[in-house]
């Protein structure tokens, strides 16, 4: 009885609010409509295409040489997994055999992408649930891996280090001392995530059982990445598919099987682990030899189709290229692995409170460019 | 399974499909429109298949046919195939939505009718991914011309 006058001296309906495009959580220009009653979430329905640049249509004029380029400008902070991941579908095409060197440095620089890429992460998922000075310390470290790019190939962001064959010119003299440098550091640093945030009580209350994604809708929804791993859903690329040297190398693939926003943040932590791990089996064991094998000025690929997969840090990133036989593609796909995380955030949010939704979009570690191409 | 295996069994659940023999890694199978949604089912229902990821799914314009590919792979098996499917109607090209067994395909419909005007019947929310709604052709069929926007060289 008094339970119904409550409800109907509070009668409550459904409205939209719009979050974003211009929001701080939703890391660029997305924009999410949501359908809410009070505080719950009724329903979310992304808008997307505002950096939409057609990046596919772009690839069937260009050659493959320049396609290597326009992908740093998918997901920009696995620029130089992007660009690997475009030349080992040529590779593959053309059956090439690139050298044991080029694999090493390939895969170092890889996993010094997916540390970079991850500390932002941690200092952007700290500032979404209202820790600013994770910020600070995610950029102290992230910025000496940047550097040790930019002395590399010149860029800090947008690599472009890698091209069909083989890579761009060699590491520099200092590459070896300076890649090592950074490990000792990061491993002293590494361990002030946790006892600043990870073990925080109000971080953990405002992540744990929030956003659940089950082990059997992670499949469906075909996540990948972290956001696949945190709910116990074995989806590394490098472990079931191999490529460049991650077969050579030992690592565990990190599962957590409690499907939540804290074990998605727990998968990337301890990847940063496991990605130092990686490189610091190959860094003192780079082989002598070439840098590249020589290509045609005009790659043409055989007809046919082809495809690859690679693991970014935001999950599975696959190329897919038709060809005719001519220099252009007649058809390339990525296959991007932020789209199908988001497609997966209306099963985790819908149901919960606003709130949560920040802490839950900051788990998927969205890269917008990524999802619009 | 390898690809000759996955061929014999394959070949088993429904006796009209076409083994394209493309340059391909992968078992390419080209089915036809009617028993599309019926083949994926039971790719996905059949304990030895067990094809339950759906990694990438594209649009394709073949020139005169419209095409929509669908790479799947098995968690349990991890092996890998191809589904191809294809129609000759450019004005009115309708699939089956696979939404209903792969979630993942939910977003990847709106994404090929955005660019190739692909529509998928039983889709819950059909309407176009990035590109506005008012928005006229779809760019990536090989005939679209947009002399606007479109640098060709």
């Amino acid at each position: 009885m008094k339970d119904q006058l409550i409800k109907d001296r509070f009668k409550t309906e459904e409205y939209f609010v719009n979050m974003g495009p211009q929001h701080p959580a939703t890391h660029g220009v997305l924009r999410l409509i949501l359908t809410i009653d009070g505080e719950i979430i009724k329903n979310i329905e992304p808008d997307l295409g505002y950096i939409h640049r057609s990046i596919e249509k772009m690839c069937e004029r260009d050659s493959y040489q320049q396609i290597v380029h326009l992908t740093d400008r998918m997901d920009y902070l696995s620029s130089h997994i992007n660009n690997e991941a475009v030349c080992l579908t040529v590779e593959k095409a053309l059956e090439i055999e690139v050298p044991e060197r080029v694999k090493v440095i390939r895969t170092i620089i890889a996993e010094l992408t997916r540390i970079a890429s991850h500390t932002l992460w941690w200092g952007v998922m700290g500032m979404d649930v209202g820790a600013l000075t994770t910020y600070f310390l995610a950029f102290r470290d992230r910025e000496m891996i940047n550097d040790i790019f930019e002395e590399t190939c010149g860029a800090r962001l947008t690599m472009n280090y890698n091209i069909p064959g083989g890579l761009m010119f060699d590491i520099h003299p200092n590459f070896v001392k300076r890649v090592k440098e950074f490990i000792v550091l990061f491993r002293k640093n590494l361990p002030e995530y946790d006892s600043l945030l990870t073990n925080n009580v109000i971080f953990q209350k405002r992540t744990k059982g929030v956003g659940f994604l089950s082990y059997e809708d992670a499949i469906s929804y075909g996540v990948s990445g972290p956001v696949a791993r945190g709910s116990g859903y074995s989806s590394d690329v490098r472990k079931i598919h191999p490529y460049s040297a991650y077969d050579k190398v030992n690592f565990e693939e990190i599962l957590f099987t409690e499907g939540d926003t804290l074990s998605r943040y727990k998968v990337r932590i301890a990847e940063m682990w496991e990605s130092m791990k990686i490189i610091e089996q190959l860094i003192d064991h780079i082989p002598e030899g070439d840098i590249k094998v020589a290509t045609n000025a005009v790659i043409k690929l055989p007809k046919g189709e082809f495809y690859q997969k690679v693991e970014t840090a935001r999950g599975e990133l696959g190329v897919y290229i038709n060809s005719t036989g001519t220099k252009n593609p007649y058809r390339v796909k990525f296959r991007s692995p932020g789209l199908s995380n988001l497609n997966a955030l209306k099963q985790m949010a819908v149901g919960a409170k606003i709130g949560d939704l920040v802490a839950t979009m900051a788990s998927l570690d969205i890269v917008v460019p990524d999802i619009d191409r | 399974m390898n690809n000759e295996e996955l061929k014999n069994t394959i070949a088993t659940i429904n006796s009209n499909l076409e083994f394209t023999e493309e340059a391909s890694e992968f078992l390419n199978v080209l089915v036809s429109k009617e028993d599309l949604h019926s083949l994926c089912a039971q790719l996905k229902a059949d304990e030895n298949l067990a094809f339950d990821y759906l990694f990438c799914m594209t649009g394709i314009d073949y020139g005169k046919e419209l095409g929509v590919i669908y790479h799947l792979e098995s968690v349990k098996h991890r092996h890998q195939m191809v589904v191809k499917v294809k129609t000759n109607d450019r004005e009115n090209p309708v699939f089956d939505s696979v939404t209903d067994i792969w979630k993942t395909a939910e977003f990847n419909e709106m994404e090929i009718f955005d660019f190739f005007g692909v529509k998928f019947t039983n889709h819950p929310n059909l309407k176009r991914l990035f590109l506005t709604p008012e928005w006229n052709g779809f760019p990536l069929r090989k005939d679209y011309v947009d002399e606007e926007n479109m640098v060709i060289k």
